[in-house]
């Protein structure tokens, strides 16, 4: 355990070196969006004076680097800054979005694991049954669509005109009852976790098909042994590694697609707040959304790397 | 030429034949999936000079038709021939991704083939750059990028034809370049150590022919794989950008555009939301199976295989 905790330092800190990386090329290419926060929040038929006051306001007219020091010192000490176009804290607005889109993910990340593993094993042990071939079509289906056609196509299924079971988008707390909630969710989550499922699903198959051809599975049969211990027992506990690997590397994944996702559904999430801000140029929501979400990718592939050293000692720094 | 020869080149161009037919016959997916994308490819030649209806022409009286004799796929909410729309949709989509992702391969092949030949502090620096970029969740980048097109617009103006986006093009075969020098440096790692590779350093080969005229050819096999994986992506992409109104404007054809407008609408009729939505998914499907079909020959024991990203 020790031994893992010792690449954090140097992980943590390649990890701040790119963000702040990431904050200068996301502040340079705010500066070469035509317009600015001033001309979003008066519209295009403001007046120049209108406009310099407004920038003078949102201390838009400093220098380029005054700008990005000032927001920087204040980002690294917690302070998030205001957003130019709603003149609140940024802070509140962009946790409370995180919070959303986080539960969304988990969710995916959970009908991923559980429907692509099981799915997966049926798949393995079931081989060239129609079973098999049925699932692996859906799969590859899965892979190729985008996530707004599935998002789509899953809004007219389930809430078109014809029969409507589950609201199409928007968000409801918990404390409003669980359905309300629940229903909301199961829709977006779907449409993220299909594509990761198809691939965990396919992963799962392929390996438990390798290892039940190896020879401590033979011996375990010839034993005498229950198809079905053999199976559970022994065989998935070595299939399930490639697996675990694809899913914790391929979670970064599912915070890409959660963008296009929030947006499809209306899902008041960091995503759909990402773009928005960008329209806006609202600069310091801009900075905060995408750092956030570069954050969250960065700190998930890290978590992976790190659970994965945990279960395969071998991959392991040495002391 | 004499008998002999020309006996021999009749015998080995039927050879080649029957090898290809072979490949073919072997391999489903392969054989699928280039009969759909040539199917695409000869739709999207077809949709330049003809169609049903003129895709652009309104007509309010015909508004939100169910398929029909006369308009195959129904028409949309401004009347307009859903089929020929979806039809002229073919070539912006995959004008799109093959531009994208040669202007991917453009960057990234001569830099992960000269940074991982190279090595040293220059392939560090290069490296931890990419990764920065990498970080950026791939869609969000793209929108960054897109963004930018009327700064760009001030100095250089980039035709459009046939409704294709040029700054869309651009910023997708941007977003993805990061990933595929990876790929490529890590083949360049790989065959940095041959032999070959010594004895042309030996003779006091330069760098850059090193690269270019012994290194390149042999990685072809996994840049063809490459290219077969990201022009779905970059198809995607382009869709989930003309989806997000950041790509073509209205009233293009484009599929992602079309199925935006046709959500608003689905209580009106279902279908020109549908039928840009499977097309999509056809394509899609067409380019996963010939990359698929391409990297069971070409490098079938690549971790390519296992991992999305």
């Amino acid at each position: 355990m020790a031994a893992i905790l010792r690449i954090l330092p140097r992980r943590l800190a390649i990890l701040a070196l790119t963000l702040w990386l990431i904050s200068l090329f996301v502040f340079a290419m705010t500066q070469i969006l035509p317009g600015d926060a001033a001309f979003m929040v008066l519209g295009q038929w403001a007046t120049d004076e209108a406009l310099e006051q407004l920038r003078l306001e949102l201390g838009l007219n400093r220098s380029l680097v005054v700008q990005y020091v000032d927001w920087l010192v204040n980002f690294i000490q917690g302070d998030f800054g205001k957003s130019l176009t709603l003149r609140v804290p940024v802070k509140p607005i962009v946790l409370a979005r995180l919070g959303h889109s986080l539960v969304l993910g988990v969710i995916a990340f959970v009908e991923i694991t559980i429907l692509g593993i099981f799915f997966g094993v049926i798949s393995a042990i079931k081989k060239d049954s129609w079973f098999d071939h049925l699932v692996g079509t859906f799969a590859f289906i899965g892979v190729s669509i985008p996530e707004f056609v599935s998002g789509s196509l899953l809004i007219l299924f389930f809430s078109g005109s014809v029969w409507s079971i589950l609201p199409a988008g928007g968000y409801v707390p918990l404390s409003e009852g669980f359905w309300p909630w629940f229903s909301r969710l199961i829709l977006p989550s779907t449409a993220l976790m299909l594509v990761l499922f198809a691939y965990v699903m396919r992963m799962m198959r392929s390996s438990l098909i390798e290892v039940l051809r190896t020879n401590y599975v033979r011996t375990a049969r010839l034993k005498g042994l229950k198809e079905k211990t053999v199976v559970f027992r022994h065989a998935l506990r070595n299939a399930m590694m490639p697996t675990v690997t694809l899913l914790l590397n391929n979670f970064g994944w599912l915070i890409g697609g959660i963008v296009i996702v929030e947006i499809v559904f209306s899902f008041p999430g960091l995503g759909r707040l990402t773009i928005f801000s960008i329209q806006k140029r609202d600069i310091p929501m801009i900075q905060a959304c995408i750092l956030l979400v570069s954050s969250l990718y960065i700190f998930a592939n890290l978590l992976a790397d790190m659970l994965y050293m945990l279960l395969d000692p071998k991959t392991r720094p040495d002391i | 030429m004499t008998r002999e020869t020309v006996k021999k080149n009749k015998k080995a161009h039927s050879q080649w034949l029957t090898e290809t037919g072979e490949l073919f016959r072997v391999n489903r997916k392969l054989f699928f999936g280039t009969i759909f994308v040539l199917i695409f490819t000869g739709l999207a030649f077809l949709s330049t000079m003809w169609a049903p209806y003129d895709p652009l022409k309104f007509n309010y009286i015909e508004k939100f038709q169910p398929p029909s004799a006369a308009h195959w796929f129904g028409t949309d909410s401004f009347g307009r021939d859903v089929f020929s729309r979806v039809l002229n949709g073919i070539p912006i989509t995959l004008i799109t991704g093959i531009l994208a992702v040669f202007i991917t391969f453009l960057i990234s092949i001569p830099l992960g083939l000269l940074t991982g030949y190279k090595g040293g502090h220059i392939d560090e620096i290069m490296m931890r750059i990419n990764d920065t970029f990498m970080s950026i969740p791939a869609l969000l980048m793209a929108l960054l990028l897109v963004s930018a097109r009327v700064s760009i617009e001030q100095y250089v103006e980039l035709p459009t034809f046939w409704w294709v986006d040029p700054y869309v093009i651009i910023a997708i075969g941007f977003t993805m370049a990061p990933r595929t020098t990876r790929v490529i440096r890590s083949s360049a790692i790989h065959l940095k150590h041959e032999e070959f590779i010594d004895a042309c350093r030996a003779r006091g080969e330069s760098s850059v022919y090193i690269v270019f005229r012994e290194m390149l050819p042999n990685v072809w096999p996994t840049i063809i794989v490459e290219a077969g994986i990201r022009i779905s992506y970059a198809i995607i992409m382009g869709a989930s950008l003309s989806y997000l109104g950041l790509g073509a404007s209205p009233p293009a054809p484009a599929w992602g555009l079309m199925i935006y407008e046709a959500k608003s609408y689905l209580y009106m009729s279902p279908w020109p939301m549908v039928f840009p939505c499977v097309a999509l998914s056809l394509v899609i499907v067409a380019f996963n199976l010939l990359g698929d079909g391409l990297r069971d020959i070409l490098d079938p024991m690549s971790k390519r295989a296992l991992l999305i990203g």
